[in-house]
């Protein structure tokens, strides 16, 4: 439980929404702008767009869970029980990205040797 | 605050014999919030589970349609508006968890009414949400015939010029670069491919036919999307039942006053939470 006011966790509560949707509203934006649906001929990379997304869905998250769901206001054992094995998934992510990149080369390989055996025949 | 403190005194004097007999609280949380944490927590690794074979599957494909692309329709027959539609559900949703916030708020002040009202605010804003997932279903499904076994938005991988029109959107002659993504319309029950030939690369001049794109995309689609929908679905049947029973008095009478509505808040924001990246891997990325 918190030790705010009512009235001091009221403003934080408006605060962290106004936050929010703002960053919601930048992250469209940004995407649109990125694909170049906004100014005509300019498009940006996708992996800036990407990592400035990625960053901001982070952002988002802590507010999240920190504000609204309290946890910046529970004790440390509770924050660490339930935050440090979400930092297992970190691994979980980075590997099974590489194994989709694997079977992208084994797909186009299986693709082209097909081609190649029904151009000999 | 109160019931806080006789809550807190009666504890003391039932159970003065150690830790296992439930007289102290493990991270000075309740039992109720803390199993919701950590239900919360194995749940995370569930759409983890999900998100993760998304991106896995993604990542092996040699093309993937393009989400501004594939989202772009609005109600009311509006068309090529990327994004909107699911701009106006993620804000839903956000509105939703603010309210759910205010209703805990509301009941640390042991303020019935407010409580009562702040939640139906938050159940309105979950069936809007729901409403808005299901028209967004029903496009995919009744008007571009997206299932979870047939994707028909392809997208090309090399520069042409098309040979047919759709009577849709391409006309004969149209141009278009690699990367972009189109839908195979269906004529007649038919589906009706374009014909089109490639004009830059190794294989120019060659003459080719629209292509599926990846199957794991509609599969994929529909299983998260659905298990976050069904996650929305039952937040709001608990919270009709929770805000039901603050309506009756019954947390008024309990001992650990409006807990209930906090583990409930818990549970609706961690939706959000999810939302936030489904979002972000389905349609900004």
């Amino acid at each position: 439980m918190s030790h705010l006011s009512y009235d001091q966790s009221k403003s934080i509560a408006t605060k962290t929404i106004i936050i929010l949707a703002v960053i919601t509203v930048f992250e469209v934006l940004f995407a649109l702008l990125g694909k170049g649906y906004l100014v005509e001929g300019f498009r940006i990379s996708g992996w800036i767009t990407g990592g400035v997304m990625i960053t901001l869905s982070l952002v988002k998250a802590y507010l999240i869970v920190y504000e609204f769901m309290h946890m910046k206001y529970e004790v440390p054992g509770l924050v660490k029980t339930v935050l440090l094995p979400t930092l297992l998934l970190v691994w979980a992510i980075i590997s099974f990205i590489a194994e989709g990149k694997y079977w992208e080369t084994s797909r186009s390989s299986v693709k082209n040797h097909t081609t190649e055996i029904m151009v000999k025949k | 605050m109160a019931s806080d403190t006789i809550a807190h005194d009666h504890h003391t004097e039932a159970h003065t014999d150690g830790s296992w007999k439930g007289g102290s609280e493990p991270f000075k949380a309740s039992y109720g919030k803390l199993m919701m944490w950590y239900f919360l927590l194995s749940d995370a690794f569930t759409f983890s589970g999900f998100l993760i074979s998304y991106g896995a599957l993604r990542f092996s494909m040699a093309s993937w349609p393009v989400p501004d692309f594939v989202f772009s329709a609005f109600p009311g027959g509006i068309h090529h508006k990327p994004l909107l539609f699911v701009t106006v559900m993620t804000f839903i949703l956000l509105a939703s968890s603010f309210t759910m916030v205010r209703a805990v708020q509301e009941g640390h002040r042991e303020n019935k009414r407010g409580v009562v009202v702040w939640m139906l605010w938050t159940i309105v804003g979950g069936a809007a949400f729901l409403g808005c997932q299901a028209w967004e279903w029903n496009t995919l499904m009744k008007e571009e015939h997206m299932s979870i076994v047939v994707n028909p938005f392809g997208t090309h991988v090399e520069a042409g010029q098309y040979l047919t029109g759709d009577g849709h959107d391409i006309k004969e002659g149209d141009t278009f670069h690699a990367g972009e993504s189109y839908l195979i319309h269906k004529h007649d029950n038919e589906w009706a491919p374009l014909k089109f030939k490639v004009t830059e690369g190794p294989n120019a001049g060659l003459e080719k036919e629209q292509s599926f794109g990846p199957k794991a995309f509609g599969a994929l689609f529909f299983f998260i999307t659905g298990f976050h929908g069904f996650h929305v679905l039952s937040g709001v049947a608990f919270l009709l039942i929770i805000c039901l029973n603050s309506a009756t008095g019954l947390y008024a009478k309990r001992r650990n006053g409006y807990e209930m509505v906090e583990k409930i808040g818990l549970y609706w924001h961690f939706v959000d939470l999810v939302w936030v990246f489904v979002f972000l891997l389905f349609y900004l990325l």
